[in-house]
C-alpha cells in the first residue's frame, strides 16, 4: 500500500452564492503524478489553489503528509506551486529566483550556491545564474519557475497549466522532461490541465473534473479505454457515439438494436429492454470492401483529412456520419466511395444510458 | 526636413514655447541677476559678484536650510507611511472601486490649498475640534498644541502633498503582477519579506518620483509655514519669498534658489547613479 501524501476531505469552495468545489475528496499518494482533468471553470485551479493555500477553503479539510494544514498560511505549507504566466521575479536573476526559497528559510549562503546550481543542472541551465528572467525564452524561464519550487524539496510540487504558454513542439518535449523529472525525482506532482494530450501523455492518474464534482480518477489506460460515462469517454478522445435498446440477451453476447442495424456487444449483465450508449473509437474502426457477418456497417465516405501521421475519414452511414482514423496516407478511399465499416467486438464501450441523456 | 517633420515639429512648438519661455527663461534670468550686486534701494547693479553665494553659506542660513530640509523629509517619509497601506490596499480592489477610491484621493485639488489650510487652524488650535474631542473623551487633560510649530507645519505639508506620493506609488504598485505575491508567499516569505523582497524594489521608480515630488515642494511652500507655523518658523520657501517681496534683496533671492535647484538635482543625479532610469520616473 501506498502513501498517501495529501488527502483532501470534503472540501467545498464558493465564490458568491456559487458553489465552484462540492464535496470533493481525494488521496494522493507519494510518488505519484496525478492530473486534474477538466474544461476551463470546472474547479481544477481552484483545487490547487486551495492545496497551496492562495484561496481559502468554504469547507472541508485538507491534510499534507498526515498533517491538517487547513488553516495553514502557505508559507509553512510543503508544497510549492509552478504558475501558469512562471511568476518570476523580475528583478533578480535566475540565481535569485531559485535561491528565494532557500533564502526566506534563511539557508547558509554556500549551501544555497550549491544547491541553485545542483539545480540549474537538473534543468539544463548552467551558465544562466546572472541573467534576469527577461532575458529568457518561455521555455527557459518556465524551467527557472519548476527549479525555484523544487529547490525547497516540497512534499507535493503543484504545476497549473505550466505548459500553455509555450508553443506546440516545446510544450511535447518539456511534457517528456517534467515527466522524467519527476520520475527522477519522486516528488509528488499535481498537475493542473484542460488538455487531455497532456493528462494521457504525463500521469500516473487523472482525475477527471466536472463543474467542481470527480467524474473518474483512473490511470490514463483505464480512463481512456473504460470511460464510466458518457461525459469521460467524449472529454478524453474522439468517439462516435450510437444510442440504442438491448433486444436479445445471450451467456456470451448480447443485441442491441441501433437505428436500422443490430451491432452485437459483448455481456456484461444488461437485460432486453435496457437502453444503451455504444462507443466507438476513430482509431478502432477498420475500414473493409465486403460486408462481413456481423458488426458491420455500409457507408459512403464524404470527407478525408490528411494530418501527417494519419487519417481522418468521416463515413455517412445511414444518417450518422462516423470519424474513422488510420495511421498513414492510404490512397486507397477517396471521396464518395461506398465501404463497409466493421470492429473488434472487444473494442467497444458499451455504458448504460441516463434517463437524462 | 519632409513634410511629416514639419508636421511633428509643429505639434511640439507650443511645448517648445512655454518651456523656454515659462521655464528656461526666467531660471536663465534668475541664474544671471544672482550673480549681481543689490543696491540699498531694492535695485540691482550688474557687477559680477560671487558675493550672493558666499552669504548662503551663513550660519544662519545654513540652518534655515537643514531645517527645510528636516522638514521636507520628515514629510516625504510619513508620506510613504501612509502611502504604501493605502495603494496596497486599493490595488486589490476591483478595477471600478479603484477608480473612485483614487478620485477621491484627488478631490481636495478642487478646493484652494490656502482655504485649506485655513481649514485645519479650526482643526488643530487649542479650542479646536481635535483637541476638544481628545478632551471630551478623556484621552488627555490639557489641549495639545498641535500648531504654531513642527508638528502643525508637518501636518499640513502631509496633508497638501500626499496626493502626490500616492499618484506614482499607485501607478507603481498596479503594475506589480499579483501572482508574484503569491509565489513569494508560496515559497515562504512573511508578508513583510514579501513587500520588502518583491513589492518595494518594483515599485522604487514610483517611490522614489512620489518622494521628489513631496521633498521638493516642502521646501519651498511658504504659505504652510506661515500659516500653520503661526509666521515663528523660516524655511527656504520663507527666506527667498522674504528676499524678493521684503528685504527686496533680488540677487541674494537668486542664489538662495539656485542652491535649491542645486539640491534637487544632485538627488535626480543620486537616483540615475544608483541605476534609475528617467522614463520610470516620467510615467506617473
Amino acid at each position: 500500500m501506498k502513501k498517501v501524501i495529501l488527502r483532501i476531505e470534503h472540501l467545498k469552495k464558493s465564490f458568491g452564492n456559487k458553489e465552484v468545489i462540492k464535496n470533493f475528496d481525494l488521496d494522493v499518494y507519494e510518488g505519484e503524478f496525478l492530473t486534474l482533468l477538466g474544461s476551463s471553470g470546472c474547479g481544477k485551479t481552484t483545487i490547487l489553489r486551495a492545496i497551496a493555500g492562495l484561496d481559502s477553503v468554504s469547507d472541508g479539510h485538507i491534510y499534507i503528509d498526515g498533517k491538517d494544514v487547513t488553516m495553514l498560511d502557505p508559507k509553512y505549507r510543503e508544497v510549492n506551486t509552478i504558475f501558469q504566466n512562471y511568476a518570476l521575479f523580475p528583478l533578480m536573476t535566475v540565481e535569485e529566483n531559485i535561491g528565494f526559497g532557500l533564502k526566506m528559510k534563511k539557508v547558509n549562503k554556500q549551501e544555497i550556491k550549491k544547491r541553485v546550481q545542483e539545480m540549474l543542472e537538473l534543468v539544463h541551465l548552467q551558465g544562466y545564474e546572472k541573467r534576469k528572467p527577461k532575458e529568457l525564452s518561455g521555455g527557459e524561464q518556465q524551467r527557472v519557475s519548476i527549479a525555484r519550487g523544487l529547490i525547497n524539496n516540497p512534499k507535493v510540487l503543484l504545476l497549473d497549466e505550466p505548459l500553455s504558454a509555450l508553443d506546440q513542439k516545446l510544450r511535447k518535449s518539456m511534457q517528456l522532461e517534467l515527466k522524467q523529472l519527476q520520475k527522477k525525482l519522486g516528488i509528488t506532482f499535481i498537475y493542473v490541465t484542460h488538455s487531455q494530450d497532456e493528462a494521457l501523455t504525463m500521469s500516473d492518474r487523472i482525475v477527471l473534473l466536472k463543474d467542481g464534482v470527480i467524474q473518474q480518477v483512473d490511470t490514463p489506460v483505464k480512463i481512456y479505454e473504460h470511460p464510466n460515462s458518457l461525459y469521460t469517454a467524449q472529454f478524453l478522445g474522439d468517439s462516435n457515439l450510437f444510442q440504442g435498446i438491448v433486444t436479445r440477451v445471450e451467456d456470451n453476447y448480447t443485441w442491441v438494436k441501433v437505428d436500422d442495424a443490430t451491432l452485437k456487444i459483448v455481456s456484461h449483465g444488461w437485460c432486453v429492454g435496457d437502453a444503451l450508449n455504444i462507443l466507438l473509437r476513430p482509431e478502432n474502426i477498420k475500414i473493409i470492401l465486403k460486408e462481413k457477418k456481423e458488426n458491420t456497417l455500409q457507408g459512403t465516405i464524404v470527407d478525408r483529412v490528411y494530418d501527417g501521421a494519419s487519417t481522418n475519414l468521416t463515413i455517412r452511414v445511414n444518417k450518422k456520419k462516423i470519424n474513422v482514423m488510420y495511421l498513414g496516407n492510404d490512397k486507397l478511399y477517396s471521396r464518395g466511395q461506398s465501404v463497409y465499416i466493421t470492429w473488434d467486438i472487444e473494442d467497444t464501450i458499451v455504458l448504460k444510458r441516463e434517463a437524462y441523456e | 526636413m519632409n513634410s511629416k517633420k514639419l508636421w511633428k515639429f509643429f505639434f511640439i512648438c507650443p511645448v517648445i514655447i512655454y518651456v523656454s519661455l515659462l521655464i528656461a527663461l526666467p531660471l536663465i534670468y534668475i541664474l544671471l541677476i544672482s550673480f549681481f550686486q543689490s543696491d540699498y534701494y531694492g535695485g540691482m547693479i550688474s557687477t559680477f559678484t560671487i558675493q550672493n553665494y558666499i552669504d548662503v553659506f551663513d550660519q544662519v542660513y545654513i540652518s534655515v536650510f537643514l531645517k527645510s530640509i528636516f522638514i521636507a523629509g520628515i514629510t516625504t517619509f510619513i508620506c510613504i507611511l501612509i502611502s504604501y497601506p493605502f495603494v496596497l490596499a486599493i490595488s486589490h480592489k476591483k478595477p471600478r472601486t479603484q477608480k473612485i477610491l483614487m478620485t477621491l484621493v484627488m478631490v481636495p485639488f478642487l478646493t484652494n490649498s490656502l482655504i485649506r489650510m485655513y481649514g485645519w487652524l479650526v482643526l488643530l488650535r487649542k479650542s479646536g475640534v481635535i483637541n476638544q474631542v481628545l478632551m471630551g473623551l478623556g484621552v488627555i487633560q490639557e489641549p495639545l498644541s498641535l500648531m504654531y510649530n513642527m508638528i502643525g507645519i508637518i501636518i499640513g505639508m502631509v496633508y497638501t502633498l500626499l496626493p502626490f506620493m500616492i499618484l506614482p506609488l499607485y501607478s507603481s504598485v498596479s503594475t506589480v503582477d499579483p501572482y508574484l505575491l503569491e509565489a513569494s508567499s508560496d515559497l515562504g516569505a512573511s508578508k513583510m519579506k514579501t513587500f520588502f523582497k518583491i513589492i518595494v524594489p518594483q515599485t522604487l521608480p514610483g517611490l522614489f518620483n512620489g518622494s521628489l515630488m513631496v521633498f521638493t515642494p516642502a521646501l519651498g511652500y511658504f504659505f504652510i509655514v506661515d500659516i500653520l507655523g503661526g509666521g515663528k518658523m523660516m524655511i527656504l520657501g520663507n527666506l527667498i519669498k522674504n528676499q524678493f517681496l521684503t528685504a527686496r534683496n533680488w540677487p541674494f533671492g537668486a542664489a538662495i534658489s539656485i542652491v535649491l535647484v542645486l539640491i534637487t538635482s544632485l538627488v535626480i543625479i543620486a537616483y540615475r547613479k544608483l541605476g534609475g532610469k528617467m522614463e520610470d520616473l516620467g510615467g506617473a
